[in-house]
């Protein structure tokens, strides 16, 4: 529990963006990975979100990590990521109003979402605010590299396109590549998913 | 009569055609991680249907009753969340008291539903859609936990089989998993346009 423990920073920040990527190696967090990653630029709002929402929550309960007792830390926890998420809300809502709309219900979804509480309880209620704050910039970032790939792949096997930018001609502009109308469906989600957890394996094996 | 059929009508369509599990994404991860064994996976969806539904009618009437008309939509998040955890509580003590069994198998996964996306995306769906019937929302919701015990269920079915089967070494595990629920999905997409 003591300050001296604690990792040291560039390890900490290694882990989260490989050995213990959310996403593709403790699989967390999967239902916004699953639903926003129909094209590059929501999953890419949401990476962000999650970033703001992660370090804010984490730091908060770094603060309090003394204060808590251990029955209600569950709470207090999602009480503080909840008052995040509704500030990342209103910010999204006011400044980026058409993204707000593409993402519903998913940004106040981020008060569920596993990795930021994972985090708090492993992570932020134990160290001290450095950690705690290096920990969630690079578990966010992890997170949103994982996102933007799997949405880069989506998007450009869906519309021919990364990032609205048209890179692969498609039939209907007179090119050759018809477009796989079945990534922008759930099943593109899980099926293309599912294939690079299984690349993620193949990777780490070898090792 | 045609207040019943509605109600049918949503109930069905929030059960098979738009399954959370299957075009929401809600859930996914009780949904992977919980489906192992047939029994426990039920046991599971029956929690959730049960929060589910109670945080539905709770929320919608904090929703209709006091933040809507005090202005306070702002503090919405918060209020949801407390609910449910306090719901989850409730369901959690009742079990422990008496069914110490099933208490003991679930561990971890009973706290956890206060963080399962299908109860929270739920509510928030509710005040979404701009439900302002009650009875509707404690149908659709009660709806949706249904929808969450079939569909894991389903994959727990699936997934015992599955263990026999001699998939490739790379894909072992939770990539095979995540395969066949995208299958799964494509066989419920056949639902589609029964309404509407």
């Amino acid at each position: 529990m003591a300050n001296g423990q604690a990792p040291s920073i560039s390890r900490t920040f290694i882990t989260g963006l490989w050995r213990e990527n959310p996403t593709l190696r403790l699989l967390i967090g999967m239902c916004p990975t699953l639903a926003v990653t129909t094209a590059v630029k929501p999953a890419l709002t949401m990476g962000i979100s999650v970033i703001f929402v992660l370090v804010c929550s984490n730091l908060a309960v770094s603060l309090m990590r003394k204060l808590i007792k251990p029955h209600l830390r569950m709470l207090v926890f999602t009480l503080a990521i909840a008052t995040f998420v509704t500030i990342c809300d209103l910010f999204l809502r006011a400044f980026a109003p058409r993204m707000s709309e593409v993402l519903g219900a998913y940004i106040p979804l981020i008060i569920v979402n596993c990795i930021i509480i994972c985090r708090a309880e492993v992570c932020a209620s134990k160290y001290g605010l450095v950690v705690s704050a290096i920990d969630g910039v690079s578990m966010g970032l992890g997170f949103t590299l994982s996102l933007c790939f799997l949405a880069a792949i989506r998007e450009i096997l869906s519309t021919g396109a990364i990032f609205e930018i048209p890179i692969l001609a498609t039939v209907g502009n007179g090119g050759w590549f018809v477009p796989w109308a079945a990534m922008r469906m759930p099943v593109g989600a899980f099926v293309s998913l599912g294939l690079i957890l299984g690349a993620v394996n193949v990777i780490t094996r070898k090792k | 009569m045609d207040t019943f059929t509605s109600l049918l009508l949503g109930f069905i369509s929030i059960v098979l055609i738009n399954n959370l599990v299957f075009t929401k994404f809600l859930g996914t991860c009780p949904y992977l991680g919980v489906s192992g064994r047939l029994d426990m996976a039920f046991g599971m969806g029956l929690a959730v249907t049960f929060v589910v539904t109670m945080a539905g009618l709770l929320t919608w009437m904090i929703d209709h009753l006091v933040l809507i008309k005090l202005h306070l939509e702002i503090t919405r998040y918060v209020c949801y969340i407390i609910v449910i955890a306090g719901a989850v509580q409730l369901v959690e003590m009742y079990l422990r008291k008496f069914f110490p069994p099933l208490y003991e198998s679930f561990g971890i996964f009973l706290p956890l539903i206060t963080t399962n996306c299908v109860i929270l995306g739920m509510c928030l769906f509710l005040n979404l859609w701009g439900i302002d019937n009650i009875v509707e929302a404690v149908v659709l919701s009660m709806g949706s936990g249904i929808g969450f015990t079939m569909a894991i269920c389903i994959m727990a079915g699936i997934r015992e089989n599955l263990v026999f089967a001699e998939a490739p070494k790379a894909l072992q595990g939770a990539p095979i998993t995540l395969i066949t629920a995208g299958i799964l999905t494509l066989a419920f997409m056949g639902f589609s346009g029964m309404i509407r």
